[in-house]
């Protein structure tokens, strides 16, 4: 018997994400767009939960709904001096549509006949925090991928500061 | 009412697809790294859910899952900056407006 989950939850966190997803793309105001985008990453996380993936689940509350989020007002803020430049005409790309219905179409045309079944036992499935931790940190586990990916923010966020300071040096 | 993976993969590809238009047709900035935003959450959907799924002893996906997070906000982070740096030489941070490759 395959692993499976509540259904109806699902369907109205996926209304949620694809709501979220097409409020992003129709709203005139850029404001109105990252609120989307926030709607839909906490539907996300919802997502994340139902799955009982909770570590995955606060993660993505903390740094999509959270961190990032507040990055984007902030940018927001800092790059539109009034609130008449967010207003951006609802300018519709055919080429884009097409791209993005042409792929839409592949994946479904490829996930039509794509049923994997799962090649562990499925009540093991016990993605408590601690499960999480002793699986990251194994001595075969992902430790060194996790080191590399601290050094990858550090990276990140000197660059990020190096770009955005008052440029004497140019 | 049970799903078993199948839905989630469908969902992952209908939100990567409104978010793959996105950063091919919006002109601000900021909309185009909230629709790559977007993509990056709908392969982590993906990801969870054959970690769930697929090897539920081993929860590869959720690491996976982990460290795309990891890089996407890394990517956010960055470019925001750059979208500030280039707003302070331009005056504007519209895509339409870098396209000059001078430093």
């Amino acid at each position: 018997m395959p692993d499976t989950v509540n259904g109806a939850a699902f369907l109205v966190l996926a209304a949620m994400c694809v709501g979220g997803a097409i409020g992003m793309i129709v709203a005139k105001n850029i404001v109105h767009s990252a609120f989307w985008v926030l709607e839909a990453s906490i539907a996300v996380a919802g997502l994340f939960f139902l799955l009982r993936a909770d570590y995955v689940a606060l993660v993505q509350i903390l740094v999509y709904a959270v961190a990032v989020a507040v990055l984007m007002v902030f940018s927001i803020m800092i790059t539109l001096r009034r609130p008449e430049d967010a207003v951006r005409p609802r300018d519709f790309s055919p080429i884009a549509a097409i791209v993005a219905v042409g792929f839409c179409a592949v994946m479904f045309v490829a996930l039509r006949d794509y049923h994997p079944v799962a090649t562990q036992s499925a009540v093991a499935w016990t993605s408590d925090i601690a499960t999480f931790g002793r699986l990251l940190f194994a001595a075969d586990g992902w430790a060194l991928p996790f080191e590399i990916a601290s050094l990858i923010l550090t990276v990140a966020l000197v660059g990020a500061v190096w770009w955005t300071k008052d440029g004497g040096d140019e | 009412m049970r799903f078993g993976i199948e839905p989630f993969l469908m969902l992952a590809a209908v939100l990567f697809s409104i978010g793959l238009y996105g950063a091919l047709s919006k002109k601000a900035t900021v909309q185009l790294l909230l629709s790559l935003e977007l993509m990056a959450m709908a392969v982590n959907i993906n990801l969870v859910a054959f970690a769930r799924f697929v090897t539920p002893m081993t929860m590869d996906g959720v690491f996976f899952a982990v460290f795309t997070m990891v890089v996407s906000a890394a990517e956010v982070g960055l470019g925001l900056g750059l979208v500030i740096a280039i707003y302070r030489s331009l005056k504007s941070s519209e895509v339409t407006s870098m396209n000059e490759l001078k430093g």
